[in-house]
Order: structure tokens, then C-alpha cells, then sequence
């Protein structure tokens, strides 16, 4: 039965990891996030389920805890903020490179280093051009409510394990905050040790007799085998990049311009329609949900009938080069963000595109 | 005439003194020749294939010179990154009580890279069990200065011996978590001479028995030569070895039953 109740998002997301049968929580306190860590203290899910919650002395030490659960073939997740995610950089590398399911969800914060504690999109390129060393994506989901948050706990397993691959929840400061009603769903049985040989038989779960020995690494030191290994990894974003893509479209159908944004600055954006409709501006929103796989051939798509986009991000225009790739650099796309923390307001935002793209 | 023996007659069970234990694989090791860490693997599989714990174990191998532990162990393993062992095992043996899980681990994985790693896994009685390799040197990147290089000791990286007023000085890291009330043995051992393997292997048995009293963490140490990092011979470098790392690093209890050894 589903449940209906006031939460917020960090709280979500936590509350839905566990109805989700998650085995394992590993994380290390830093604000705007400290309530996911705070809130699976409070329920215990190690009585209720047999989640294990653990407070690491580090960011570091949570990823590798998370790789360690992940090689078992565990769902395990660790949440943190921008300069925590930074530190877990090398351990997603592991991960990604070994091909180990997971899920990270980084409540991002302004930055550069210990910045603000106030919330951005600053870390859009470390999320989905990489992070840390080598050639890997993650597959990086952007909630823009505190519904999302809880959904994307569950999706973000799923997709994991489909694909043994790291799934990030990019979500920021004001979603992982705010309070809303979310619709959560009944409580999944954690898996059995037998279905967990059954569905990851690559875990190491304890050489049988019945099969060979199980190796996680992300190492080869034949550099024509690693090759191998890269191209199969790159395989398999491809195959993400086919079947993943996730957006919204919101009043796009008669739309002359649209907007592009997700998480916050996507909230804001749909407040800007509303003005600017009231104006008579022909205003849409195409929101992308997957931002790697990134939504490009539905944006081009899109982009054939319209006059203009702005990008909007909080940032100093990140995005906008995912959007440049999928339009074309002719088309009339411009950025607006604040940065540091700041929230754009609907009015700067609407006024924004009508100096720089309707204007311009 | 004397009467020639084949090898065929030779090779019988009853004359059979040394089997390699099913639980290493048949592939070459990639040490140097002389070098401890095969030797330590060895006596590993040994206790768990003598405790019949093949399909319990699970191992976590270090960056370092064993990196490619995984290659020789045959039971299921993972590889860290630099350091980072213990926070595996930490997951792993919480996700999966009943396993026997240990990581295998060089001195600049454990004791420099990995402090925090170590200390914290140790201080909170982490039911896992460590096996630490210290050579005094980073053997895999070619010799440099590890926090166990002991004073006066060259590197790469202190070619004129350490000297402490510079470099700092060693990190004796086992006497250390010794002090942590998570850690529930603690010993030194070595394995250059037959009977110095007879009792690291007892320790590593031992070790792994505690582990199934979840009193938390077992922890051994194998002081061992880096013959090539040191540039000595095998032999030499077990003769300086015993001269100068044993003096700095006394062989061992260190800690038994949760109580340390006055
Ligand atoms: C993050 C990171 N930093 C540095 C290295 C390079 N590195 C590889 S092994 C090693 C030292 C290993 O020394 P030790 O742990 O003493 O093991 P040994 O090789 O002597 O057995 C270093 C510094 C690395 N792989 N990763
Ligand atoms: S470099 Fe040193 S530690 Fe590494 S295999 Fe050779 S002797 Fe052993």
C-alpha cells in the first residue's frame, strides 16, 4: 500500500532507499544532506529490515565501503554534498571501472571549496563528464521535487544493477530542504543471500565449489585488454544513451522559446512561464531528468520550431554545452545563472530571456 | 651397477612432504625472487583451506606490490584503492556477518595512505582481520620512503638515510592500534626462517579464529624484506633485516585477548 506523508527531500530519499531494500547506507555529515544520514539513525532500518547504517570517518571511507558492499552484490548508497562528492571522486572511479552498481545522491551545494552552504548546480560537468580519473559516466538523475527524490531512490537502484553501473541523484540545497508531500511506496524485501547469486553472479559472495573465483578490480596492466574493458564500458553508455533518456516537456506545444532547466532553476522556470504567458510570450520548459544520458535528440527535435533558449542553471553556464551539442552552435541559445548559492528569481529569469534571447 | 629412480616413484604419496594448498592458483607469482609476500600468501590460504573456509573467505588486496594478490589467492576477492582496504572490509563483513573476510596489506597502504582507514576500522572493532606486510619500503613504485622506514634507512626518496629531523619519524602503526579498544589481537611475526613461518601462520590462524568471536579486529604484522627496494640480496636483506627492522620492530604479541602484553 502506498503512503502518503510531509517530508523533505533528504528525508525521501532515505525513507524510499530503505522501501526499496536497500542493504547498506554509508555516509559522512555535511550540510545541505545531514538529515539522510540523521533520519536512517532515527528509524533504524538495522532492526526493521537489516539495513546497515553507517556513519564513516570520511567521505573517502563511505565510497569504499560502498565499493566494498557493492562487489558483494548489496545495494548500498552513500549520499554527501559538492566537497564530499569531491573526495569520493577516486572510489567512483573504482566503481565505474569495475562495474559495480551503487547509488550516490549529491545534494549540491556553491562552491569552489568550502564555498556556500546555500544551494547551485555548480557540479553538472563533475557529475556528467566523469569526476574522477578515466573514461566513465555515471548515470546522473536530476529530481526536481521531493517526489523525485524518492522515486529516483528506487529508479536509481534499478538502473544501477541493469547496467552495473554507479547512478548519481543530482539533486541541490533547496530540494533536499524543502518540505512536501510524497507519495512513498510499500516496503520491498532486501534481497536473500540465494537471490543475490542469482541475479549478480559476478558478487563475491564466497568461492562454492560450483564456480570459479570471483574478482572485483578495475585494474589490467595489459594495456590491449584494458582497451578491451574501456570499449565495452563505452558500449555500454552508448546502450544508456539509447534506452535511458529521461525529460519532461512542459507547454512546449505552441512554445516559440523555451527554457531549459532542471532540479530548482526547472521549479523557477515554470513560475517564469506563468508570467510570461501572461504577456503573451510563447514560453515552454524542457526539463531533462537523465542529465547523462542527456536528452539531446528530443531537444533538437524540439529546437526545429523555436526561435530561442535559454538555458537556466546555477551556475556560470554548464549545461549549456550539453544543449550547444545538441542544437547546433548557430542556434540562438544564451545562459543565465546565479552563482554562489544565489536562487534566480521568476522575474530575473523571464527578464533575462526576453533581453538576451528575444531581444537579442 | 646402482639402480636409477624415477621421478614417477619418487613423486608418492607417502614421500610426500610439501602439497601446495588448492588454494593458490597456479599462476606464477609476480614478485621478486627472495621477496616475503609469497611466502605470506602461502601460509594465508593454507589456514583457510586447513579451516575449511574456502567458500567463506573473502579478500581485500592493497595497492602495492600485492595488488595482484587476487591473482594467486584462488577464493573470491576484491582490489581497493590505496588505503582504502579496511573500509571495504568494514562493508563487507557487516553486509555479510558470516563471512571470513581479511585484507592483505603493505605498509604504505596501511600506514600512510590509509591511517585513517586503519585507525578508525581498528577503533571500532571492526570483526575483521588485517594482514600487514612491512617492508619498511614502497616496493611497488620502486623504493621510495614509507612511513615504516626506520631511521637511517635508504629510499629513493632518503638516499641518504632517513633522517627524522627531516623526514619525520616512523609510524610503529601496530603498537598503535594495539592502544584501540577495537582491536582484540595484535602480533608480530616474520616469515624468513621456517620457524618464523611456522608461528606467523599460527598467528594468521589464531587471527582468523578470533575473527569468528566478533571481538573485533585481529591484526598481524609481518615485518619482511624488499630485497630489490633495499638492493641487497634475498640473504642479505634478511640478515639486515633481522639487525636492524627486528631491533625497531620487535617480533611478537602485542596485544591477546583484548589485553596488551605487559
Ligand atoms: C592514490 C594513489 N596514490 C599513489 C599511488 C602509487 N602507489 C602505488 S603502490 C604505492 C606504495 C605501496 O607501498 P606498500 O604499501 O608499502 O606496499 P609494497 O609495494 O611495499 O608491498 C604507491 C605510493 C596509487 N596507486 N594511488
Ligand atoms: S619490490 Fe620488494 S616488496 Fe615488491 S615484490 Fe620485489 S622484493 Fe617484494
Amino acid at each position: 500500500m502506498k503512503e502518503l506523508r510531509l517530508m523533505k527531500g533528504n528525508e525521501a530519499v532515505a525513507e524510499a532507499a530503505i522501501r526499496a531494500g536497500a542493504d547498506g547506507y554509508f555516509g559522512y555529515p555535511i550540510t545541505p544532506q545531514s538529515e539522510v544520514l540523521e533520519y536512517l539513525m532515527t528509524e533504524k532500518p538495522y532492526e526493521k529490515t537489516g539495513m546497515v547504517v553507517l556513519q564513516a570517518e570520511s567521505e573517502i571511507a563511505a565510497i569504499n565501503m560502498v565499493y566494498g558492499g557493492a562487489s558483494c552484490g548489496k545495494k548500498v548508497m552513500t549520499s554527501s554534498s559538492s566537497p564530499g562528492i569531491s573526495l569520493k571522486q577516486e572510489g567512483l572511479s573504482y566503481i565505474a571501472g569495475a562495474e559495480l552498481p551503487c547509488l550516490v545522491v549529491n545534494v549540491v551545494r556553491g562552491g569552489p571549496g568550502l564555498g556556500t552552504i546555500q544551494p547551485s548546480q555548480s557540479d553538472y560537468f563533475q557529475a556528467t563528464k566523469g569526476g574522477g580519473h578515466g573514461d566513465y559516466r555515471l548515470i546522473v538523475l536530476a529530481p526536481a521535487s521531493v517526489q523525485e527524490m524518492a522515486d529516483f531512490a528506487k529508479l536509481g537502484f534499478e538502473l544501477a544493477f541493469k547496467y552495473r553501473n554507479p547512478v548519481m541523484i543530482l539533486s541541490d540545497g533547496a530540494i533536499g530542504q524543502m518540505m512536501e508531500k510524497v507519495e512513498l511506496e510499500e516496503q520491498k524485501p532486501r534481497w536473500t543471500d540465494e537471490e543475490i547469486v542469482e541475479i549478480s553472479p559476478w558478487a563475491t559472495t564466497g568461492k562454492t565449489p560450483d564456480r570459479e573465483r570471483n574478482i572485483i578490480t578495475s585494474l589490467d596492466l595489459d594495456s590491449h585488454r584494458h582497451e578491451k574493458h574501456n570499449e565495452k564500458l563505452q558500449a555500454k553508455y552508448k546502450k544508456i544513451q539509447e534506452n535511458e533518456v529521461r525529460y519532461e516537456k512542459i507547454h512546449c506545444d505552441d512554445a516559440e522559446y523555451i527554457f531549459v532547466a532542471y532540479g530548482t532553476s526547472a521549479r523557477i522556470c515554470q513560475k517564469s512561464i506563468e508570467l510570461g504567458r501572461k504577456k503573451g510570450i510563447k514560453i515552454g520548459l524542457f526539463r531533462p531528468i537523465t542529465l547523462f544520458p542527456y536528452p539531446s535528440n528530443a531537444l533538437r527535435e524540439l529546437s526545429q520550431g523555436l526561435k530561442g533558449i535559454l538555458s537556466v542553471e546555477m551556475n556560470a553556464g554548464q549545461m549549456i554545452e550539453d544543449i550547444k551539442l545538441s542544437v547546433g552552435t548557430t542556434f540562438n541559445v544564451e545562459h543565465f545563472g546565479r552563482m554562489g548559492g544565489v536562487i534566480p528569481t521568476p522575474n530575473e529569469v523571464l527578464e533575462a530571456l526576453e533581453q538576451k534571447i528575444i531581444g537579442g | 651397477m646402482e639402480e636409477k629412480i624415477s621421478i614417477e616413484e619418487i613423486r608418492k604419496e607417502e614421500n610426500l612432504v610439501f602439497v601446495k594448498t588448492k588454494l593458490l592458483t597456479d599462476k606464477s607469482l609476480s614478485y621478486c625472487p627472495g621477496c616475503g609476500h609469497g611466502v605470506a600468501h602461502r601460509i594465508t590460504m593454507e589456514v583457510i583451506e586447513e579451516m575449511d573456509l574456502w567458500a567463506d573467505a573473502i579478500g581485500v588486496a592493497p595497492v602495492g606490490c600485492s595488488v595482484l594478490a587476487y591473482e594467486f589467492m584462488n577464493i573470491d576477492m576484491q582490489q581497493a584503492a590505496h588505503g582504502r582496504a579496511p573500509a571495504l572490509a568494514t562493508a563487507i563483513k557487516r553486509l555479510m556477518p558470516n563471512k571470513l573476510v581479511f585484507t592483505y596489506q603493505g605498509d604504505g597502504d596501511l600506514a600512510a595512505i590509509g591511517t585513517a582507514e586503519t585507525i578508525h576500522a581498528c577503533n571500532r572493532g571492526e570483526n575483521f582481520t588485517i594482514i600487514f606486510i612491512n617492508n619498511g619500503i614502497y616496493g611497488m613504485t620502486g623504493g621510495q620512503m614509507a612511513p615504516t622506514t626506520i631511521p637511517g634507512m635508504k629510499s629513493s626518496t632518503s638516499p641518504y638515510g632517513r633522517d627524522v629531523k627531516i623526514m619525520g619519524n616512523p609510524l610503529k602503526i601496530t603498537e598503535l592500534v594495539a592502544t584501540l579498544p577495537g582491536t582484540y589481537s595484535v602480533s608480530r611475526h616474520s616469515v624468513h626462517t621456517p620457524g618464523n613461518v611456522r608461528k606467523a601462520k599460527k598467528a594468521i590462524r589464531k587471527a582468523f579464529e578470533n575473527q569468528k568471536l566478533e571481538r573485533g579486529v585481529s591484526f598481524v604484522e609481518i615485518v619482511s624484506n624488499c630485497n630489490s627496494g633495499w638492493k641487497m640480496t634475498p640473504n642479505d636483506s634478511n640478515i639486515w633485516m633481522e639487525e636492524n627492522m627486528f631491533p625497531y620492530f620487535p617480533l611478537g604479541d602485542i596485544k591477546v585477548d583484548g589485553e596488551l602484553v605487559k
